[in-house]
């Protein structure tokens, strides 16, 4: 079969379109200068895709360079990359259309040079695509300047008097590099140097594709390639400068070939190289051994892998995912004297965010309109933490609280930082337990609340800010109590924490009954315990700040 | 309709995915990454794909992979990140290929921080990246317009073939409200004319390059008019308290949202606000700002920049009236009484225009 091939051999390949309109109409030769590589790689590619009958599925990236018109010249899906994109670009085609065959096709300054990043990336991922890399150690379309693979000593426009490690540094071994992921299947470095070389490149061109096709993953074919113009050479001393100088410092060889690698699962963590297949270690497959053929090293069993793409779900799944078609809350029927601009303010880890995020919860179960934002940036980096809630009927402008007409204050720190912005004849409600002082101005409701040695009898102090906002929903009347009790197990993940949530909630009921009594049952906004009152925490034993019960100190 | 307590960054990926996206591709930067951590867990379980790119040069190339695939693909990032994109968001634009990026706005230059601003205006408006082009800016001022936006994006990118921006800030994407989600699913098309890795999309071509000056010259006509098209056909801004309004507040995103509380207090104090709050940044609203420049007296534009969209401003009231810059910058977001006080100080120097 083989032979057969090779007796038609003079015959355009299939994939190639019949003439070449980059060069005009009808043109029959390509924009490549003579003795140039890319024209034999193009139809080595062009055969192949033939052979393997893939024209219909095959997607081409070409990228910034003397390929960028490759597209002229392949009959398959093309696209044309951003310098150095390609393999991202290949990547994402890739995890679109899982049946499509992606050849992302470099030169040295684009995969090398200023797509290093894309290529190593997507070779670790093991994306299931084909990197044909045409390595001709010079940039060819911007006029002759030295690229990543620019060997020692060699001279280019912008290396005049020749390459040095002192300024430049080495070449960079792509292939090599390459070889130091776990990902990939097939890596290879082939040459254009002699008709028997180039049959060589033509057999790797090929397993990389097929390979592909049987989805096993990351493939690299490394092509030394001649480029007599800039190299300023004849075709013929380019051939021999090829072999002579360019192979000796990027020797061909298969540098890792693993043909019984499990298919890559798209986009999934188990893929081909991923610590399945290679063990335990996280080295390397096959061993960097530069230039010499690897072994074909013994690909373990692959871990069963879930594909992201495998599970198709159909427009009802996924309303009910995201909850798009989940019923609401009953609402209440509260109606707010005023708007309320609350600031929970404490130490992080006293669930001041989420005791915020509670608090909006209910509001929207009240039938209420709410904001919550957090405190941001290096107040929050300090230790502290803050979160502003708004509560209205009316649609809420600014989110921010900066002139609160309720304050929880959790620790000292925040009600020095907040008490005097809050608004005359607002409330302050002072964890007493943390907080050693009490609150300065006389124009406003304080209240002091023992909340963290409440919580710590609970045992477990993180519910302290669940008992402040107990308090203030009944003294403002903003949230009801049964609104609090049905929200709780909506708003917790972990359900194992509902029960004590609940219970600081009787706790919060009970403390404002014993001390408000004489205010409960009003309907809002009771006048108790001005400045000056009874504080608690004034005399608690307990540590004022910086407890060693609060997980942030 | 349930209401669901989302924070902006999350109710874009909810939008999204209920608009029928079907790839994110994304970078961690803060005050973001909760796009990308939403769409991490949800993308998924949808049965959709995310990937966590290794920079924003390729997670824009991605989307550019993506979307000349025919997916619907989404990125979110702020201005950094951004910075890194422009090259991508030119590609993308040169070979109009639909596509949908978030930016949550924060405080430049440089490395900055991670507060509000509103200082890509010029960058995501006036056509990020090289050559002439721009894509569909939205400016959601609330959680539930990320929602919204998003959902609406990729229908709008696809309409015009273009990159639909959703310009947001930081506090839009931390602030957390109640969202109503849409409640149906919207399907991707069938595009003719993407890479689609079949016998269909075999003789499809995407490329921005173009070898006569004839051809890239009609290319960007066409573009062009395209985006004179989007002015006639889909700008659109929301009045508040116009009808009767003396001094007219121009402001979008969270600066929208202090000058509605602001304006309210102006007006309890008697003086007559209003708000035209744009809700296309490209195409801009400047007809209707025309109109209202022969109605007010002054027109106060509030942004967390130098003063970018006041240009736009100016441009479209050409003189008519005075306009004047509200400014902060640097991550300051003003309370709503320095924006009255900034206003009141303004009408005591001079009433503005008479009528």
């Amino acid at each position: 079969m083989q032979s057969m091939k090779h007796s038609i051999k003079h015959q355009k390949a299939g994939s190639l379109y019949a003439t070449f309109e980059r060069k005009g109409p009808g043109a029959k030769s390509s924009h490549y200068c003579p003795g140039c590589g890319h024209g034999t790689v193009h139809n080595l590619i062009a055969e192949a895709i033939d052979d393997l009958g893939i024209q219909d599925r095959v997607v081409f990236c070409s990228p910034v360079g003397c390929s960028v018109f490759a597209y002229y010249y392949l009959d398959v899906g093309n696209i044309q990359c951003a310098h150095g994109r390609a393999p991202a670009v290949a990547s994402a085609i890739r995890r679109t259309h899982e049946e499509a065959i992606v050849i992302s096709y470099q030169g040295d300054g684009d995969l090398a040079g200023i797509g290093l990043s894309q290529i190593l990336h997507a070779a670790n991922r093991g994306e299931n695509i084909t990197v044909l890399f045409i390595n001709n150690a010079i940039y060819g379309m911007t006029g002759g300047q030295m690229a990543p693979t620019t060997i020692l000593a060699q001279k280019t426009i912008t290396t005049p008097a020749g390459r040095t490690a002192a300024n430049e540094g080495f070449p960079l071994h792509m292939a090599e590099l390459i070889n130091t992921l776990q990902a990939p299947v097939f890596i290879e470095r082939v040459s254009l140097g002699t008709a028997a070389k180039v049959m060589r490149a033509r057999a790797a061109i090929r397993k990389a594709l097929r390979y592909q096709t049987k989805k096993k993953g990351f493939s690299f074919v490394e092509i030394l390639s001649p480029c007599p113009v800039n190299w300023k050479m004849t075709p013929v001393e380019a051939r021999r400068w090829l072999e002579n100088s360019l192979e000796p410092v990027f020797p061909p060889g298969n540098l890792r070939d693993l043909p019984n690698a499990a298919p890559a699962a798209l986009g999934a963590p188990g893929a081909p190289g991923a610590t399945g297949v290679s063990g335990a270690t996280g080295a390397p497959r096959v061993p960097g051994v530069s230039g010499a053929p690897g072994e074909p090293a013994t690909p373990g069993a692959a871990e069963p892998v879930i594909s992201q793409k495998a599970a198709t779900k159909s427009e009802r799944d996924i309303l009910e995912i995201l909850g798009a078609n989940s019923e609401p809350l009953p609402t209440g029927t509260v109606s707010l004297a005023e708007e309320q601009n609350v600031k929970i303010a404490g130490f992080g880890g006293q669930g001041v965010l989420s005791t915020g995020i509670l608090l909006a919860n209910c509001a929207i179960a009240e039938g209420l309109r709410t904001t919550w934002l957090p405190s941001y940036g290096a107040e929050m980096r300090g230790g502290t933490a803050n979160a502003s809630v708004n509560i209205s009927h009316e649609a809420i402008g600014a989110p921010i609280v900066s002139q609160p007409n309720v304050l929880l204050a959790l620790n000292l720190p925040s009600l020095d930082a907040f008490e005097e912005t809050v608004r005359p004849g607002g409330h302050i409600l002072v964890n007493s337990s943390l907080v050693p002082r009490q609150v300065r101005r006389g124009d406003l409701h304080a209240w002091y609340i023992p909340a963290t040695d409440m919580a710590n009898a609970l045992g477990t102090v993180q519910i302290a800010s669940v008992i402040m906002v107990t308090v203030y929903a009944l003294i403002s009347g903003a949230i009801t109590i049964d609104t609090l009790r049905r929200v709780i197990p909506l708003s917790i993940k972990r359900k194992s924490l509902v029960d004590i949530n609940l219970r600081a909630i009787d706790a919060g009921v009970a403390w404002h009954r014993q001390e408000c009594c004489q205010d409960f049952g009003r309907p809002r906004l009771p006048h108790v315990s001005v400045a000056g009152g009874t504080a608690p925490g004034a005399t608690s034993e307990e540590p004022p700040v910086a407890s060693s019960q609060d997980p942030s100190a | 309709m349930a209401q669901h307590l989302l924070k902006g960054n999350e109710a874009v990926i909810y939008g999204a995915l209920l608009g029928g996206a079907t790839h994110y591709f994304g970078y961690p930067i803060t005050p973001a990454s909760e796009i990308a951590h939403a769409a991490a867990d949800l993308f998924p379980r949808c049965g959709r794909q995310f990937l966590q790119a290794e920079c924003e040069v390729s997670s824009i190339s991605m989307l550019y992979g993506a979307a000349a695939a025919g997916a619907r693909a989404i990125t979110g990032s702020s201005g950094p990140g951004l910075s890194l994109m422009a090259e991508g968001l030119s590609y993308l634009a040169a070979c109009e290929l639909p596509s949908v990026v978030v930016d949550v706005q924060r405080a430049g230059p440089g490395l900055g921080y991670i507060w509000p601003e509103q200082a890509d205006y010029n960058f995501i408006v006036h056509g990020a990246g090289h050559g002439s082009q721009s894509g569909v800016v939205l400016a959601p001022n609330s959680a539930q317009e990320m929602c919204d936006c998003a959902y609406r994006a990729f229908a709008l990118a696809e309409r015009y073939r273009c990159t639909v921006f959703i310009l947001a800030d930081a506090y839009i994407g931390q602030i957390m409200e109640p969202v109503e989600l849409p409640v149906t699913l919207q399907a991707n098309p069938v595009k003719e004319w993407a890479l689609s890795g079949d016998a269909a999309g075999r003789g499809n071509l995407i490329t921005s390059i173009f070898m006569k000056v004839e051809e890239l010259e009609e290319r960007n006509r066409l573009l062009q008019e395209k985006y004179q098209r989007m002015a006639e056909e889909i700008v659109d801004f929301e009045e508040v308290e116009t009808a009767d309004a003396d001094y007219l507040f121009v402001a979008y995103g969270i600066s929208s949202r202090l000058c509605h509380s602001a304006l309210h207090e102006l007006r309890r104090k008697g003086i007559r606000a209003g708000m035209l709050r744009p809700k296309t940044l490209f195409p801009f609203p400047g007809k209707r700002l025309q109109e209202l420049a022969g109605q007010v007296a002054k027109i106060a534009v509030v942004e967390l920049s130098s003063g970018q969209m006041v240009r736009d401003v100016r441009l479209a009231v050409a003189g008519r009236v005075p306009v004047e810059l509200y400014n902060w910058m640097g991550g300051r977001v003003p309370s709503t009484t320095e924006i009255v006080q900034r206003l009141e100080d303004s009408l005591a120097a001079g009433p503005g225009r008479s009528r």
